[in-house]
């Protein structure tokens, strides 16, 4: 298994994808990319029973700025996210995650995860929720005004200031999905690792999020990795990882993915470069799925 | 390990089950109407009523937590907080010994309950101590949570959970001497109730039944009930994983 230093590893990649960005004729990136990487991944092979679902992924994600992580569902993106976070088993290669290896007790207060399904106890009202995973965030009681302020900020940001008393389990879908969200916010991570959170939300709900992130990441300086399999939501990020069956096809701005494909949108252009993956595999000797 | 943590755990299992109160009215209630109709199916032989009825207090919790704890600890599983949990600076032990403490509470209430209905209501004639039927039933309870936490992980979903409820707990029931003296069982059947926990519950109930002080067997009866709960507590951190397939 392949296993640079990690610094190595992050100015490599960077480099790499940098002259992605810059094939003649696109338009200018964005400027100011912060140099540091806030993940970047070597090798990244991951194994779940007798599939591998993620086949020696390189990349990075830079900090700062919104990352969508972008593919049809079951493609890996929530074992890659899961990968991020700690919580997945089975993970080789390098990946480091603020300048950590992926998983260490350290990033554990550092990182904001929402998974797919809305993780909250539903038993409990919204403020209840968020005042334990505030407790596990900020223990003591040298921390409770700690705790209060980042726990009303968390509400305001959800926008769930006049459902702050109901019990989770009574909110709608969105509302609870939100819920979720909110827990994540608490205590400013630096890193947002954020599974499908527009799934299943309404039109206005989702724009009102998509703003929330880019405020988030503008204001707080917080690097967000979102998923989605929605294509439309690729325009909103700063930057794109398309993902198809384990393998990452591009990592570019959504304004380089479209022009270098020569398509009006994002989505065109992720069709145009799973056909051409599509051909290229039917080309190549038959390899072992393993 | 935090206590901070520990404590805003405990704090908030027992939240949840403040939304709860008809959960709470049947663990605290059922263990009560159970000693009451047994009082009165052995009217006719009050010492029938002492034997079976101290054993039950020690029972009772036991089996109250066991289901109580596998189901919460499942929920917390399914739900997705376990691994939010487990992804946040929350240690394992936090975990556990919030929801012990939390469960222990509601024991300590549940048994207090029982035991003194048992005690002053219901004539049932204990030589040693109340105090000393609380203390077991205290560590019985916590006997049960740790053997419901330890099943939650080997059941993927709340009807298999229920399902190990007679798996695990049944034999115990059988074989804990509530029945029949454990000596006068088949010696394999004798054997195989000397190395589970609940015989030990039972024991340590009749030993406060008849003898006026703390005697070596009760402390002995105890210590294995605590030491077991100790170890199925660990064996139940340990199926708690930060890393999942």
């Amino acid at each position: 298994m392949m296993n640079y230093p990690a610094g190595e590893a992050a100015d490599q990649a960077t480099a790499r994808s940098d002259t992605d960005s810059t094939t003649p004729g696109s338009p200018p990136a964005h400027p100011a990319v912060p140099p540091a990487a806030a993940i970047a991944a070597q090798g990244l092979t991951t194994v779940r029973g007798d599939r591998t679902v993620l086949r020696g992924l390189d990349f990075t994600v830079r900090a700062g700025r919104i990352t969508g992580l972008l593919g049809p569902s079951g493609c890996g993106k929530t074992t890659l996210m899961r990968a991020i976070v700690g919580t997945q088993a089975k993970v080789d290669g390098t990946l480091q995650v603020l300048g950590h290896p992926a998983g260490d007790p350290t990033l554990r207060s550092r990182i904001g995860y929402v998974t797919q399904a809305p993780s909250v106890y539903d038993d409990l009202t919204v403020r209840q929720n968020l005042d334990y995973f505030a407790a596990v965030l900020f223990p003591g009681r040298a921390h409770r005004q700690e705790r209060r302020t980042t726990v009303d900020r968390a509400i305001d940001d959800v926008d769930l200031a006049s459902h702050a008393d109901s019990l989770a389990g009574r909110l709608s879908g969105g509302q609870r999905s939100r819920v979720s969200l909110a827990v994540a916010l608490l205590g400013t991570p630096e890193l947002l690792v954020l599974d499908e959170p527009t799934v299943g939300l309404d039109p206005v709900l989702r724009r009102d999020l998509w703003n929330l992130f880019h405020q988030i990441a503008a204001d707080r300086g917080t690097t967000l990795l979102v998923s989605s399999h929605v294509m439309d939501e690729a325009e909103r990020c700063h930057r794109l990882l398309l993902m198809r069956e384990g393998e990452i096809l591009a990592d570019d701005t959504p304004e380089a993915l479209r022009h270098r494909n020569d398509t009006a949108t994002v989505e065109e252009a992720f069709l145009r470069l799973v056909d051409a993956a599509a051909a290229r595999a039917a080309h190549a000797p038959e390899e072992p799925r393993s | 390990m935090s206590p901070a943590r520990t404590l805003a755990t405990a704090a908030r299992v027992l939240r949840q089950l403040r939304h709860d109160p008809r959960s709470i009215a049947l663990m605290l209630l059922v263990p009560c109407v159970m000693l009451f109709l047994l009082r009165f199916v052995f009217d006719g032989s009050p010492g029938t009523f002492d034997n079976i009825g101290a054993s039950l207090l020690g029972i009772f919790p036991l089996i109250t937590m066991f289901l109580v704890t596998s189901i919460a600890t499942l929920r917390e599983r399914t739900s997705g907080t376990l691994e939010r949990l487990l992804a946040m600076p929350l240690g394992k032990a936090d975990l556990i010994a919030g929801y012990a403490l939390a469960f222990g509470l509601l024991a300590v209430v549940q048994s207090a309950l029982a035991t003194g209905l048992a005690v002053w209501f219901l004539g049932l004639d204990v030589i040693g101590s109340p105090w000393l039927l609380l203390l077991v039933a205290l560590l019985d309870s916590l006997l049960g949570t740790a053997l419901g936490l330890f099943v939650s992980a080997f059941a993927a979903s709340e009807f298999q959970a229920v399902q190990f409820m007679p798996a695990v707990i049944f034999p115990q029931l059988l074989l804990c001497g509530l029945f029949t003296p454990r000596d006068r069982m088949a010696p394999a059947l004798e054997a195989i109730s000397d190395v589970l926990p609940m015989s030990y519950a039972v024991d340590g109930m009749n030993q406060v039944l008849r003898h006026p002080d703390v005697t070596g067997d009760f402390v002995r009866d105890a210590l294995v009930v605590a030491g077991c709960a100790l170890l199925v507590l660990g064996l139940g951190a340990a199926t708690l994983r930060r890393r999942t397939a």
